[in-house]
């Protein structure tokens, strides 16, 4: 049972990674990783979020009856993420400014709902609450990494602190502006997905494209 | 050109919420295999979103907002904050009602549509139109407008995106590229077109 | 033979015992269950909101205040100024924005110039092709701040505002006493994408305003922001947008260009030459 609970916990870091794995969640995956603090803001938030709703489900999943299954997990995720957009707007509202619509639309995260669905409605409440945790582990992780990758050779900095001097600065960096722009989460997104297959850490698709 | 159609173009284009705003993912690549489906997607999250924007705009304005309850006698209050709920709750309701409807009225229409609707309900893009929708404080033309273009654009991206992948399966994609890996590179590049859409300066 | 115990009477089972019995798909433990979940939601929710209303609304007001005091604190001269007029504050002021005259009865300290343009006694619409900065309406007061020399105004910060690209952008920027030159530009609110649009934050950008002017001799309005090439003719007006933030740059150039003219502070400025 308890290495049962642990591979809970740990498979959803990397070896089944909500984002390049399941692909879950990518929306904000590729919205919110222009600078690390709002990637980690927006980690820590979907994992309570996950967290809180997997624990919830799992509690009345007897009592749920089947017809509206899909619309009170729904308005369970919507209250709790209300009152996670709540907090972060009356303890860090700089932080909220910048996340904007993106933590309302944690809502609608395929890895909050998938969960819920796959896991939480047919587990315990420890069980579902350490899914939650390792989900949202991953996606955090997935977020920092493509966070950094954008922050620091896109403006030059790491969490605000200056790590390459630009070029607008006084130093002798020319940011790559492109990394900021869709384009470039999409396509460091793409070179993840790749590296993990080729280090054997993903499963590759069998269709071509 | 004035108001709401600069804002359904720009909504289309500039500003479209699957290539510049990365909304609707998860339903783009899973769906963006085949052109057929990706129409049938893209057509009903069309429909769904140009009727979900602008009623969500009346709930917000004579519901929710700051004061908007005055007709009740109640001017103080502010329930703003159940916007999300009350948003994702009209967006369902919408989307049952729309399938009641098409299955009554249009069951052919129905059944090439299928399963996309309820897909729809979950769709990010749908939720954040509305929520753009609030935080750009459009009235209900514009709403309308919005709705429409922004539908219209998600439909574009994933039409678009299915038909490069169609023709990539013939292929030879790298293995670790394979599906989600290529997929990311072609919606990249697609994003990449659309960029230039934001210098268009529409008068 | 022991005791033997009576048959027991079959007891009624209590409603609730008898709503647990029904089958899970029964439609009146489905309602049931949906209103629980609605009132437990819904409490959650509005107790959480109403409980860090206040707060939030603390964050809101502190930001502005900050951002005031910041940008006043940075103003070249500002401190010999304070040393000289004996003053460590700003003056608040209320403004009738059409004549630019002082309005006495506008309570500057409560001033919400979000609410008063709205209200529609407070506030009026923008007609359609004055309205550059895309704000629809706006209030017929606004508060500004000021630094005085003896009777002469030094400084004059105002409140602008102005639609972006994500949002509403809100800022003050400060003039000197002549009512055209530039002395600071600063946003305390806005929903620029971070790292692009968000640069207006960056004090090198910033530091562009510093010496601006609004109007040319002739009176004519001229601050903008270049989104092209900047024409050296143009270069004591306006300033270098920022490259990749076209949108952004554009709405900062129409918001001054907006409050700076004559159906925003143009009128006031004017009192002050």
């Amino acid at each position: 049972m308890t290495t049962d609970l642990r591979a809970v916990l740990t498979e959803p870091i990397v070896r089944r990674n909500p984002v390049t794995v399941q692909i879950l969640g990518v929306c904000s995956a590729l919205a919110v990783t222009s600078q690390v603090a709002t990637a980690l803001v927006m980690g820590v938030a979907l994992t309570a979020t996950t967290c809180a709703s997997n624990v919830a489900i799992s509690l009345i999943r007897g009592a749920l009856p089947r017809s509206i299954r899909l619309i009170v997990e729904i308005t369970i995720i919507a209250s709790l993420v209300i009152v996670v957009d709540q907090v972060l707007q009356a303890y860090a509202p700089a932080m909220s400014k910048q996340l904007s619509v993106f933590v309302g639309l944690i809502v609608t995260n395929c890895i909050v709902l998938g969960r819920a669905e796959a896991f939480a409605s047919r587990s315990g409440p420890w069980a579902s609450f350490l899914d939650g945790l390792g989900n949202g582990a991953g996606y955090a992780l997935v977020l920092f990494a493509v966070a950094t990758v954008r922050e620091v050779l896109g403006t030059g900095t790491f969490l605000g602190a200056t790590v390459l001097r630009t070029v607008a600065a006084g130093g002798t960096y020319e940011p790559v502006d492109l990394l900021l722009k869709p384009v470039g989460a999409f396509f460091l997104l793409a070179l993840l997905v790749w590296g993990l297959r080729a280090a054997r850490l993903a499963p590759d698709d069998e269709e071509a494209s | 050109m004035n108001g709401p159609w600069k804002i359904l173009f720009e909504a289309m284009f500039a500003q479209n919420l699957a290539l510049a705003f990365f909304l609707g993912m998860c339903t783009l690549l899973a769906v963006s295999k085949r052109v057929g489906t990706a129409l049938g997607v893209g057509a009903a999250v069309v429909v769904v979103q140009v009727v979900t924007v602008p009623v969500n705009h009346l709930v917000h304005r004579h519901l929710l907002s700051a004061g908007a309850l005055a007709w009740a006698g109640l001017p103080d209050v502010d329930l703003s904050f159940l916007s999300l709920i009350a948003f994702i709750g009209v967006i369902a309701a919408i989307v049952q009602v729309l399938e009641m409807v098409l299955d009554r009225f249009a069951p052919r229409l129905h059944r090439a549509l299928g399963i996309f609707l309820p897909l729809v309900t979950v769709n990010c893009a749908i939720l954040a139109g509305s929520l753009f929708m609030v935080e750009r404080r459009y009235g209900f033309a514009e709403s309308v407008a919005y709705g429409f273009g922004s539908g219209l654009g998600w439909a574009l991206a994933i039409v678009v995106v299915a038909g490069i992948r169609e023709r990539l399966r013939y292929s030879d994609v790298p293995r670790g590229l394979r599906g989600l890996g290529i997929a990311f590179v072609v919606v990249g590049l697609t994003a990449f077109g659309f960029l230039a859409f934001s210098g268009v300066e529409l008068r | 033979m022991g005791d033997r115990r009576p048959p027991p009477v079959p007891v009624r089972p209590s409603w609730f015992a008898r709503l647990r019995a029904l089958p899970p798909d029964d439609p009146k433990r489905t309602l049931l269950f949906a209103l629980a979940v609605a009132v437990v939601c819904a409490t959650v929710v509005s107790t959480t909101a109403v409980a860090l209303r206040p707060r939030q609304r603390a964050n809101r007001e502190a930001e502005r205040r900050v951002q005031l005091r910041d940008i006043v604190a940075r103003l070249p001269g500002v401190e010999a100024l304070f040393a000289r007029t004996g003053a460590s504050e700003v003056e608040t002021l209320a403004i009738d924005l059409a004549t630019g005259a002082p309005a006495p009865s506008v309570e500057a300290a409560t001033f919400d110039p979000r609410k008063a343009a709205a209200d529609p006694t407070a506030g009026v619409a923008i007609p359609g092709d004055l309205d550059v900065a895309g704000l629809e309406r706006r209030a017929r007061h606004a508060v500004v701040y000021v630094v005085k020399d003896g009777g002469r105004v030094e400084v004059v910060v105002l409140p602008v505002e102005g639609s972006g690209y994500g949002g509403l952008i809100r800022g003050f920027v400060a003039m000197r006493g002549d009512g055209n030159t530039i002395l600071a530009l600063s946003f305390f609110e806005h929903l620029e994408t971070a790292g692009v649009g968000a640069r207006i934050d960056d004090p090198a950008w910033r530091a562009r305003w510093q010496g601006k002017q609004a109007r040319d001799p002739e009176g004519r309005l001229r601050v903008g922001v270049a989104t092209a090439r900047l024409d050296p003719a143009d270069a004591p007006y306006q300033v270098d947008g920022i490259s990749g933030a076209t949108i952004t740059s554009e709405a900062v150039g129409n918001l001054l260009r907006y409050w700076l003219g004559d159906h925003g502070f143009g009128p006031f400025l004017r009192t002050l030459r």
